[in-house]
């Protein structure tokens, strides 16, 4: 529909285009006057850019909840070739609205942490000037990821999930000239945005084969449709999309990417690493619900891989000493869950759970960055007593508890949102999945309840080695509060951690309802006290195990070996080394794969032929303005000469002709 | 008495001009001096001009002569601008030589 006639509809729809065009102004207000502004007012432009993203998605929900079916807004043709035509079109629906608060909301309450956050960044750096472009690629963030919820056609989606990608590259390799070797930061958001390339593979594979499936990219024709395509073509676009999805979503087997992204700064892994970008590919999953309805056999695969994740994260996550890292990896164990959820077809579960993650995901990195922050102040304030201190080892922390109060309280709620404590968000959503899969599929509840138990353990063990216990260094003695524009968002985010479940709550929240106006067959499992009971039992004893572990006693100075490794030997130290993952897919593809291109293509095509090409062409042009330049003699009577001989030759022609 | 004088054919007058144009051209083109340079522009013009006057004459019309009168105003113009331009160049370099004045090389 057009902007017109969505306007006879309600003319709130009309404002729909803003979600994207406030952003794009954020870009280039900064881009244009950043250089003259102070500091924090880039950032809070950047801030009320998001901001007004988020105005604007309240008024399409007050929009939708009147109008109740979902609205295409079309802004312009793009692209129009013979029978195939893609327009740029905004999808107005249940589903896209949820996103799109989750995106704009969330990510203004990080953009306000940013402010402050990262104006002590730039500093701890020793390169203020940098303050700007980080609010640029911020906007630039949310400007993509609210193309890739509100798209109307997988074309578009596509656009703003490679715009998603390009960012956390640019996010992530911020400081690139800092970190291990004086290249790890360039090195971490090369492998992101590479590992991420071969899950947009995938997608691509998919797009091509919808095409041929459909013949078009729209939403409503390839879901309408769906059940006519044959079995095979839909196991094969449903698998490439999943394909992509792990890339994104950091599930196995493209997960590797997501832990090294965390050399970025702390709001950026808070943003695009928790809330939101790795969430698209569960969005992605539930949007193509209608498709993997179709194919039983891609929905097993897409949960058994959410659900294996979930497990595999969760064990690795208990065995890091980097504060970000187990949050990290408790991101792709908690995606996991989503998955999973999408994969057995609790669409409204998973994006409950989704919701829920990204308020207690983004209050946890937040409050990490808080605590990192803190640290950086308490060494500051220590004198730095000979070597350097690793801010984010939690080994270098301890008894932080009394000393940052606030920090410790909403991270106190965020842990216990993630172990799914009731009555904070995290129980609900969790306990919505897990119902769900105990009513489908036994092996997979098995993993997702075993998962609670180290989910809960791990982030608790967290909470004791960093904020219980004696201070282990004299950094940690001397730490000191974040100041207000950061902890406020904090605060923010834990009301919303602690009350979240009220989202679909039986009877005060039914985003159940509200998702199935858009997304059809939802699985909804009535309450089960067993699956229930068990979740929650054993996320309270990962709590006491941690204590037991963690809690009851101090642990010493930061090189004495962690407590739990004594007991599980072998076990940890595979837990720590992240079950060499990265180290198996460096001999088995990234070697041999340099070693061919070295072999084919990177002496003798790199520097001859390439670079060869490019320096030609100039030296051709050199050559020949050289020849030219002769032409110039700086003599009146060269050029007087020159001139009669134009005139001859002209008169001779025309004489002849 | 009608006198009847024997006209040369066009073609003798059109030569003369263009042998003066030509030799207008070559001190153009050989001499140093810049003054001399403008003196054989002036001589070009002239060259022009009696091309103007011998057409006017032979086809008994008026417009090649009145043309001649506003190609001689422009050669005044023109030799004035030139011979300030020499005055000034003489200022700064004390010579006149056409070949010193080359800083447009390259």
């Amino acid at each position: 529909m057009s902007l017109t006639e969505v306007y006879n509809i309600n003319p709130y729809f009309t404002l729909v285009p803003l979600v994207i065009i406030f952003p794009f102004l954020g870009i280039v207000i900064s881009l244009v006057f950043g250089k003259m502004m102070k500091q924090m007012v880039v950032g809070s432009i950047a801030s009320i850019a998001s901001g007004l993203a988020f105005v604007v998605t309240l008024f399409l929900l007050s929009a939708e909840l009147g109008y109740g079916q979902p609205v295409n807004v079309k802004v312009i043709d793009w692209i129009t070739v013979g029978a195939f035509s893609a327009s740029w079109s905004f999808r107005v629906d249940t589903l896209s609205i949820v996103m799109m608060l989750v995106v704009s909301g969330v990510g203004t309450l990080i953009h306000v942490y940013a402010i402050g956050y990262m104006y002590n960044d730039v500093r701890f750096n020793e390169d203020p000037g940098r303050y700007r472009r980080f609010f640029v690629y911020f906007n630039l963030f949310i400007l993509a990821m609210m193309l890739l919820v509100s798209a109307d056609n997988y074309l578009l989606l596509f656009v703003g999930w490679e715009g998603v990608g390009l960012c956390s590259y640019l996010l992530i390799g911020f400081w690139f000239e800092k970190g291990p070797d004086g290249i790890y930061n360039a090195w971490a958001g090369k492998k992101a945005f590479i590992v991420n390339r071969i899950g947009d593979f995938g997608i691509l594979i998919a797009l091509f084969l919808i095409f041929g499936a459909f013949g078009t990219f729209q939403f409503d024709t390839i879901f309408s449709n769906a059940p006519q395509i044959s079995q095979g073509m839909a196991l094969a676009i449903t698998m490439f999309l999943l394909l992509g999805v792990t890339g994104k979503s950091a599930q196995l087997p493209l997960y590797v990417w997501l832990p090294d992204a965390m050399a970025g700064p702390t709001p950026v892994s808070a943003l695009i690493h928790a809330a939101t970008m790795v969430t698209a590919g569960v969005y992605l999953v539930v949007r193509s619900s209608a498709l993997y309805a179709v194919s039983p056999i891609a929905s097993g695969f897409v949960a058994w891989i959410g659900a294996l994740s979930a497990i595999f994260a969760a064990t690795i996550a208990i065995g890091q000493f980097d504060i970000k890292r187990v949050l990290a990896y408790s991101t792709i164990s908690q995606i996991g869950y989503m998955i999973a959820a999408a994969g057995i077809g609790a669409a409204s579960a998973a994006i409950f759970h989704l919701i829920a993650h990204a308020f207690f995901k983004a209050l946890l990195f937040l409050a990490a960055g808080s605590v990192i922050q803190a640290v950086e102040r308490g060494e500051e304030k220590a004198g730095h007593g000979g070597e350097e201190l690793d801010p984010q080892d939690m080994r270098n922390m301890g008894g932080l508890w009394n000393r940052i109060p606030l920090t410790f309280w909403v991270y106190l709620i965020g842990a216990l949102a993630l172990s799914g404590i009731a009555p904070l968000a995290g129980f609900f959503s969790k306990d919505e999945i897990i119902t769900n899969a105990y009513t489908t599929n036994p092996g997979i509840f098995a993993l997702l309840v075993a998962g609670e138990f180290l989910t809960a353990f791990y982030a608790f063990r967290q909470i004791f080695m960093v904020f219980f216990g004696k201070s282990r260094t004299k950094a940690a003695e001397n730490v000191s509060e974040s100041k207000p524009v950061m902890t406020i968002p904090l605060i923010v985010l834990a009301f919303c951690a602690f009350v979240g479940g009220a989202i679909n709550f039986p009877t005060v929240g039914s985003l159940t309802s509200w998702l199935e106006k858009t997304v059809s067959h939802i699985l909804e499992a009535p309450f089960n006290g067993f699956s229930t009971g068990l979740a929650l039992g054993l996320a309270v004893l990962g709590v006491i195990v941690a204590w037991a572990v963690y809690g009851r006693r101090s642990l010493g100075a930061p090189d004495t070996p962690d407590p739990i490794s004594r007991t599980l030997g072998p076990v940890f130290v595979g837990m720590n080394r992240k079950w060499w993952v990265d180290e198996f897919y460096d001999l088995i593809i990234v070697r041999p794969y340099n070693f061919m291109a070295q072999l084919f293509f990177g002496e003798w095509i790199d520097r001859e032929v390439i670079d060869g090409a490019a320096n030609n062409i100039g030296g051709t042009t050199r050559f020949f303005s050289g020849l030219m330049s002769k032409l110039e003699s700086g003599y009146f009577r060269t050029y007087a000469m020159a001139m009669l001989l134009g005139g001859v030759i002209i008169l001779v022609y025309f004489v002849f002709r | 008495m009608l006198i009847t004088i024997n006209i040369p054919p066009i073609t003798y007058f059109l030569g003369i001009s263009a042998l003066m144009f030509l030799v207008g051209f070559i001190g153009v083109t050989l001499r140093k001096n810049t003054i001399v340079i403008f003196m054989s522009i002036e001589l070009m013009f002239n060259a022009a001009n009696l091309v103007f006057v011998t057409f006017a004459s032979y086809y008994n019309q008026v417009n090649g002569q009145l043309f001649v009168l506003f190609v001689m105003a422009v050669a005044a113009a023109d030799a004035a601008v030139g011979l300030a331009l020499v005055v000034s160049i003489y200022r700064s370099r004390k010579s006149i030589d056409i070949d010193h004045v080359s800083e447009m090389k390259g």
